[in-house]
């Protein structure tokens, strides 16, 4: 049963994740071959966009504690974008909200790499 | 404003029923969404609201990625049974395996900053069964077999 997919799309020095399904324990490891993919190729801008997910577990949630000091060492961030209130609700609920920028449309959390400087105008 | 997850709030169901039900897998994370399917199914013949039904799920598949995890340890032919009973109100999965005993109390409630340093998380599954449901209780006889406890209980009106 495919019941978790991910697919990347690089806008400008951003790369978006999109992800779709269900992320627990058995998906996990797919995003965080994702996550490993790209900081290899130096890619430390990223935006998640939840619109698709429609489930998540903690085992989902620790994939990005798992990354988000190297990639921030690296001067990038993760920024989360699109969250059902579902999914929000399970962030909030284990205080992911003070770790993470949470946006409510893609284009937001990638223009917000670009207020602070990281990446040049992507247009 | 998001709202927020209203699971200690009372329900009505649409339907009084009582039912008893049994699941029996083996500790792989590739059963986990089969273990959702089966909560999903049970709480749709209660009537249960589906945001609801999916707090149930949730804790549900938190404790049997403990299972598989720290129980059996990633071995992936452990036990799991899964017994699901509604009756009187009231919502009680129970869930036992036959793997390696397990202290509750020895899990702290999570703290993200020190998760945040140590690049791991741990103890969010538990934190989130007890956010989720209304009571989680424990049961461990060493050398034989652990018991979960999850409950959710429903009020009486219609």
């Amino acid at each position: 049963m495919a019941e978790f997919s991910t697919s990347i799309k690089d806008k400008g020095n951003v790369s978006i994740i999109y992800l779709n399904g269900y992320l627990d324990a058995h998906t996990a490891p797919q995003l965080e071959t994702n996550f490993s993919e790209l900081i290899d190729r130096s890619k430390y801008n990223i935006v998640v966009n939840f619109k698709d997910l429609n489930y998540i577990s903690s085992a989902g949630l620790g994939v990005f504690m798992a990354y988000i000091e190297k990639i921030r060492e690296n001067e990038g961030d993760i920024k989360l974008s699109t969250m059902s209130d579902k999914v929000f609700n399970i962030f909030d609920l284990l205080g992911f909200p003070l770790l993470y920028e949470i946006f409510k449309s893609e284009d937001d959390a990638i223009n917000k790499f670009k207020e602070t400087g990281k990446v040049e105008n992507t247009k | 404003m998001m709202p927020s997850i209203n699971s200690k709030r009372p329900v009505k169901l649409k339907t009084q029923n009582k039912i008893e039900k049994e699941l029996r897998v083996s500790s792989r994370t590739e059963n986990l969404s089969l273990i959702r399917e089966f909560i999903r199914s049970a709480a749709a013949q209660v009537g249960m609201k589906p945001g609801i039904t999916e707090d149930i799920m949730l804790a549900v598949d938190e404790a049997c990625t403990n299972i598989i995890k720290h129980a059996y340890k990633s071995f992936p032919d452990g036990e799991i049974l899964i017994k699901l009973r509604y009756d009187d109100h009231k919502f009680t999965i129970t869930i036992t395996d036959y793997g390696n005993s397990f202290h509750p109390e020895s899990v702290p409630d999570p703290d993200l900053q020190k998760y945040y340093r140590q690049h791991r998380v741990g103890g969010l599954g538990m934190y989130l069964m007890k956010s989720l449901m209304d009571e989680v209780k424990y049961r461990s006889v060493p050398g034989k077999y652990n018991e979960v406890y999850l409950m959710k209980y429903f009020n009486n009106s219609h």
